[in-house]
């Protein structure tokens, strides 16, 4: 690959939500603002930017990443899963956010992209999580409303529901 | 039309908000679309907590590429004035820096650039000559005559002095056998929303002046603060909220200077400006609750009952008496008797300036930092008289017969049932047990407390609490402020549609799905047909200066206000559906989307037919009857008059209680504190979404846990600020929080019109206390500070380490030198 | 809060890593999981001219195990390396230690080598590798060089890596019979860096006690085998020597009390699990 210049910016082309997507890049653009403001994908949201808080989590090829300190030139050629991707093609709801909407596990959703992110890839390699190691694996992510236990119950209850479907 | 059955109100309807969220598709203030050219703002922000700015030299930073203007304080002299202040004192305060910076992050220069990165890169260019001057970070400091003066025309750093008196508390305090006292120093701590500030500001080439779309969570009387500083009409300045807003907690209230900023900015550059707040930006310097020292002191008989309390509060608003401040001190003024009965107070309260970041709204406003002294000394009360922490609560509380009960400083409590509250929140919650529990932990040589705190949750505050601060001469002067404007709109659309609009600016609580369950009940339709806007247009949509989303209004007064907007609908649209169906407007009913007369359910109508006649058939209406189309209610609690003469007020419509108590085990080789088991009682009188309630408490919990074990906002001794990022500021979170059993009573509140009372602010109140009392108890010290972190508490359970080896050498060998 | 500007390059090969570093120097840094690098970056704390994305190269992607030692490639993420199966039996000490690294999101991308480049005094990895007296393997264009982990931290963030040198592999020295390895570490909460860190080596010979987050690097200290009051002894020793400063969260006291207690709690578990 050529050294990409900083002054310029460069063409990215990579699969998101299962959709081939282009934009361009300085070297510099964080993924989290390449999908915001490049892609018109808002739902990823930026809370910290210095990788504490979890909210702008999107999956790269399928692992939980804080998209803020990622580049969207190292996204490049890759396969990036964001919050919008995760409803059915006619914008059902899937099992996880159902949960949460029963549930009562979000207040003002500003961090609850990350969170559905994060755990539709948990989910995946933990089928059947207890609620410590889900308290460990969200310790990733700050939430200010919700005081943290619906969360954990939708997670659990999003847990059975897929357990179920397989 | 006494017809106040109601089917959706009280139910836990999952929210309508939470679709959208769940997708993605939520609409939050950077989500919106941005005219096109709109340029991108990076603020620079003082390195010095107190400094001359003697030049700036923007040259260079403007030649960078993607750089379009550079906004400083000569800007901000040419396009505005000094912010409006609350207490009369020769101190100015601009939207930037002009002259001189007071804290670390006081805004200095704005670059605007084509993105934010380009901005960014800018910020280095621009040459800030500063002439550093001394800080003083420490309110008590502040006070003495050496300490450095942040303005030159107050000539002391002291801008606030008032003294009151209720009852005869000299008397009390004479024939008491006893008098204890504590003294607290209350850190400074935030909220920190996970969205930061968003403000998009527009100035217009016509006469039509400002237009601003903002992430603003009121109060609103900030409208008139903004266009004042604008030098503009409250009618040039259209501020606009969008659908979403990522949490505030009091937080965003702080983004109003920046409002003007961007405005100032937007009107040099001739272009939309964009300015997103950044987690370095609202950690060092959006907002904070107010750092306090009090001292309490009680006059207490030998039973234990408090006959007198003594409130010598020094708050520290930081560099800036920003508005509303200093409303953080007056905001439980009223009330200072907490839930007791005790009929003698004397209150000094004094307001300092510091080198830090001004303070504001933060959930529990004011609360916090007075139940912390006041429980604390009732916990103390108890180990002086040895007696039971819970008895000395339950001997002064309020009688249950007593309510409604004017306190001795003005609030009117509106009702409730302490006692009741206190009793099933021990059999509930187990208290018993509890004890049990902490014995057993006792014997085996374990470190473990139980802690109690007794808490009245205000609400709905009376906009004129604040001129407390005022003597009554200069209240009179000033005018009369009081009241507490809410309003809502309910409107009916030409195929029968209902729709609510409020003023609420709401953050996440979910008030468009309470607001849907209660002009559901009024017309007798499902709640999902009700189509509710949250977001605001100060130039279209009803709303007063106490508009906005703060001191838990909500359920108490915005809702209340739709409720009533829809009865009169409904009232308008029985007078229609009267003469259809010729029975008397009286027996009129409305249910499951039809209208029928009461003792003959098949005489009916559809809603939608007759809910549409306004549009399709104004000529149509029986004599007399105006067509039914839109209805706007403003209601102002009726209790909430102006501080009288001999300074008492009632700051606040409504009531609540708050019970609650935890038992906690410290280790001892660490320090940490572990949460075995938190009850909390609450009574928010009406509950209209029990659901959408213990999201409120739970979420509250969770704060206030943070600010009890981690959270504060540390500065250095010399002003530097410590606390700058979430690594250095430390939220809780799953692994934290442990969940709390959270119980209810409902005492309606006969002032309300749907009788309900907030309840998001009491565990803020409530919780950091409990905490502490039973640290108090597991330790058996009485001087906590917050927040209780390892090393502190370890400090206190060993205070003396074991010395260092008599000889300097390692008995090992030290493998990394 | 945005990085500044910055060239950026992925690359092919280690050699073309390896050029660019020899052309670049200081101006040049690696970016592999970016977990330690973007903040700063963000922060504007570092403002390299070229960042060289190592993340495609395959060949430093492995675990390997020799008799000796277990070598982790420099793209081996934090998550990969505690699920790796030989874990458990080989390095007992980093099967406990790794869990507590920053959150589940964090050890996905965050690499073992970024965090021993990185040289954070509070973070986990250092610490083992100081504790097992592991070896930090270094490439540049001229030479190929082996470091020894208690050579190779040099202070806070600091380290006596050569500009012009990358981390290709860290060793790992696997469990020695007779030995026993626990790992203690307080946090103020769950995946945050540690107050203070303690790895314990224990065998019939004596012991080797590590401490993180006291003072500006890992430090190590080997003892005779030792218990009780002459154990506390030798800890609080210690703890004095680490020179142990206050910050906003901890005393210096504080940290030493750690320092006693979880040294205490290690060594024992350590005692113990001697196998």
């Amino acid at each position: 690959m050529p050294r990409l210049s900083r002054d310029m910016r460069h063409p990215i082309r990579l699969v998101v939500n299962g959709r081939e997507m282009a934009g361009d890049a300085a070297p510099r653009l964080l993924l989290s603002d390449f999908l915001r403001h490049v892609l018109g994908l808002t739902g990823t949201h930026v809370g910290c930017e210095h990788g504490v808080c979890g909210a702008c989590t999107v999956l790269i090829d399928g692992v939980p990443t804080r998209s803020c300190l990622v580049f969207a030139v190292q996204a490049a050629g890759r396969k990036v899963d964001t919050v919008e991707g995760l409803a059915g093609p006619d914008g059902e709801l899937s099992p996880l956010q159902l949960a949460f909407q029963r549930n009562h596990a979000l207040q003002c959703g500003y961090c609850t992209p990350g969170i559905l992110m994060s755990l539709s890839a948990y989910l995946r390699t933990h089928p059947e999580p207890d609620e410590g190691a889900l308290r460990d694996m969200l310790s990733g992510h700050l939430c200010r409303c919700t005081g943290y236990t619906p969360i954990i119950r939708a997670a659990l209850e999003a847990a059975r529901e897929l357990r179920k479907e397989s | 039309m006494s017809d106040r059955e109601s089917r959706r109100i009280g139910l836990p309807l999952e929210r309508f908000e939470d679709r959208a969220l769940l997708l993605g598709r939520g609409r939050f203030a950077d989500d919106m679309p941005v005219p096109a050219g709109t340029l991108h703002a990076a603020i620079l922000r003082s390195p010095h907590p107190h400094a001359e700015i003697r030049g700036i030299d923007a040259a260079a930073a403007r030649a960078l590429p993607g750089v379009f203007a550079i906004v400083t304080g000569e800007d901000v002299r040419r396009w505005t004035r000094p912010f409006t202040v609350g207490v009369k004192q020769k101190m100015e305060h601009w939207c930037l820096a002009v002259d001189r910076a007071r804290y670390v992050g006081e805004p200095v220069a704005v670059v605007l650039a084509e993105d934010r990165y380009r901005a960014e890169d800018a910020l280095d260019a621009v040459a800030v000559d500063y002439a550093p001057l001394d800080a003083v970070v420490d309110p008590q400091l502040a006070l003495a005559a050496e300490a450095p003066v942040l303005h030159a025309g107050v000539g002391g750093n002291l801008v606030s002095e008032r003294r009151f008196r209720y009852g005869d508390p000299e008397a009390a305090f004479r024939a008491a056998p006893r008098r204890i006292a504590i003294t607290i120093d209350y850190p400074r701590n935030s909220c920190t929303p996970i969205e930061g500030l968003v403000v998009l500001a527009e100035h217009l080439p016509g006469a039509e002046g400002y237009e601003v779309l903002a992430n603003f969570q009121g109060p609103f009387a900030l409208h008139p603060v903004m266009a004042l500083a604008l030098k503009v009409p409250g009618t040039r300045l259209r501020l606009k909220t969008p659908p979403d807003s990522g949490g505030s907690f009091g937080i965003k209230q702080s983004l109003f200077p920046y409002v003007v900023l961007m405005c100032v900015a937007a009107r040099k550059a001739g272009r939309p400006v964009k300015w997103v707040e950044d987690r370095l930006e609202h950690l060092v310097a959006a907002s904070s609750a107010t750092n306090r020292v009090t001292t309490l002191t009680a006059a207490v008989s030998a039973e234990g009952e408090v006959t007198a309390l003594a409130w010598d509060q020094l708050e520290d608003c930081g560099a800036y008496l920003r508005a509303p401040e200093p409303a953080t001190l007056y905001r439980m003024h009223g009330n200072m008797s907490g839930a007791y009965k005790v009929r003698n107070l004397a209150i000094t309260n004094r307001i300092v300036l510091t080198n830090k970041t001004p303070t504001g709204l933060n959930r529990g406003f004011g609360g916090p930092q007075v139940y912390f002294a006041l429980e604390r000394l009732m916990q103390c009360i108890a180990v002086e008289l040895d007696l039971d922490p819970l008895e000395i609560i339950r001997r002064n509380l309020v009688p249950a017969d007593a309510f409604p009960y004017r306190c001795p400083a003005g609030a009117l409590l509106d009702s409730g049932n302490y006692q009741e509250a206190v009793a099933r929140a021990v059999a509930e919650g187990g208290l018993d047990e509890l004890r049990r529990r902490r014995d057993a932990a006792r014997r085996e040589g374990r470190l473990y407390g139980i802690g109690f705190a007794a808490v009245v949750e205000p609400s709905v505050s009376n906009m004129g609490y604040i001129t407390t601060a005022l003597t009554p001469e200069e209240r009179h002067k000033a005018g009369p402020k009081n009241g507490a404007q809410a309003s809502a709109t309910v409107a009916l659309d030409p195929l029968g549609g209902v729709s609510v609009a409020v003023a609420s600016t709401p953050q996440g609580q979910g008030h468009a799905t309470v607001l849907a369950q209660v002009a559901a009940d009024a017309l007798g339709l499902e709640a999902a047909e009700i189509r509710v806007t949250v977001e605001l247009d100060t130039a279209k949509d009803a709303w007063s200066i106490a508009s906005g989303n703060y001191s838990s209004r909500f359920a108490a007064a915005v809702a209340g206000s739709a409720h009533l907007a829809a009865l009169r609908l409904r009232e308008k649209l029985a007078r229609l559906a009267a003469a259809q169906l010729n029975v008397p407007a009286g027996e009129i009913r409305f249910a499951g989307g039809r209208i029928f007369a009461a003792g003959n359910p098949e005489n009916s109508l559809a809603f939608a037919r007759i809910a549409g006649t306004g549009h399709w058939s104004p000529g149509t209406l029986p004599e007399g009857a105006e067509a039914a189309l839109r209805e706007t209610v403003f209601w102002t609690p009726p209790t909430l008059d102006p501080p009288n003469d001999a300074d008492e007020v009632n700051s606040s419509a409504a009531h609540g209680f708050v019970f609650d108590f935890c038992g906690v085990e410290i280790e001892r080789d660490t320090g940490r504190l572990r949460i075995d088991k938190y009850v909390t009682m609450h009574d928010a009188g009406r509950v209209l979404n029990p659901a959408l309630l213990e999201g409120q408490v739970r979420g509250g919990f969770a704060q206030a846990l943070g600010a009890a074990l981690f959270e504060e906002f540390v500065y250095a001794e010399d002003g530097s600020f410590l606390s700058g990022t979430f690594a250095d500021y430390l939220l809780p979170t799953t692994a934290e929080v442990p969940e709390p059993q959270i119980l209810h009573i409902a005492t309606p509140s006969p002032v309300t019109p749907l009788g309900a009372k907030g309840v998001g602010e009491g565990n803020s109140m409530s919780t950091p206390v409990c905490l502490a009392n039973a640290v108090a108890d597991a330790l058996g010290v009485a001087d906590i500070r917050l927040p209780m972190m390892p090393a502190r508490l370890k400090a206190l359970l060993e205070p003396a380490e074991p010395p260092p080896p008599a000889r300097p050498a390692s008995p090992g060998q030290s493998a990394a030198r | 809060m945005k990085p500044p500007a910055f060239d950026y390059v992925r690359a092919e090969s280690v050699e073309e890593t390896l050029a660019a570093l020899a052309e670049e120097g200081d101006e040049a840094r690696i970016l592999a999981g970016g977990q330690s690098l973007v903040p700063m970056l963000n922060y504007r704390l570092v403002a390299p001219k070229l960042l060289v994305d190592i993340g495609n190269l395959g060949d430093l992607a492995a675990i390997e195990a020799d008799g000796a030692a277990v070598r982790v490639g420099a793209t081996v993420t934090q998550a990969q390396f505690l699920a790796w199966p030989g874990l458990a039996e080989s390095l007992p000490l980093l099967a406990q230690a790794l869990p507590d690294i920053g959150h589940y999101q964090i050890r996905l991308r965050g690499t073992v080598c970024g965090s021993i480049a990185h040289a954070d005094p509070s973070a986990e990895l250092p610490l083992c590798l100081v504790a097992l007296s592991g070896t930090i393997m270094l490439r540049s264009r001229r030479e190929a060089r082996d470091v020894a982990a208690d050579a190779f931290f040099s202070g806070a963030l600091s380290t006596t890596r050569a500009p012009e040198e990358m981390i290709v592999a860290v060793r790992f020295p696997k469990r020695r019979s007779g030995c026993g390895y626990a790992f203690r570490e307080f946090a103020m909460r769950r995946g945050d860096f540690a107050l203070v860190a303690v790895a314990a080596i224990a065998s019939d010979d004596g012991m080797r006690i590590a401490v993180g987050g006291v003072g500006d690097r890992p430090r190590a200290c080997d003892l005779p085998p030792l218990a009780d009051a002459a154990l506390a002894d030798a800890l609080n020793a210690f703890a004095w020597e680490l020179e142990a400063t206050d910050d906003h969260f901890a005393t210096a006291a504080y940290r030493r009390g750690l320092v006693r207690s979880l040294g205490r709690q290690a060594v024992a578990e350590a005692m113990r699990c001697r196998g």
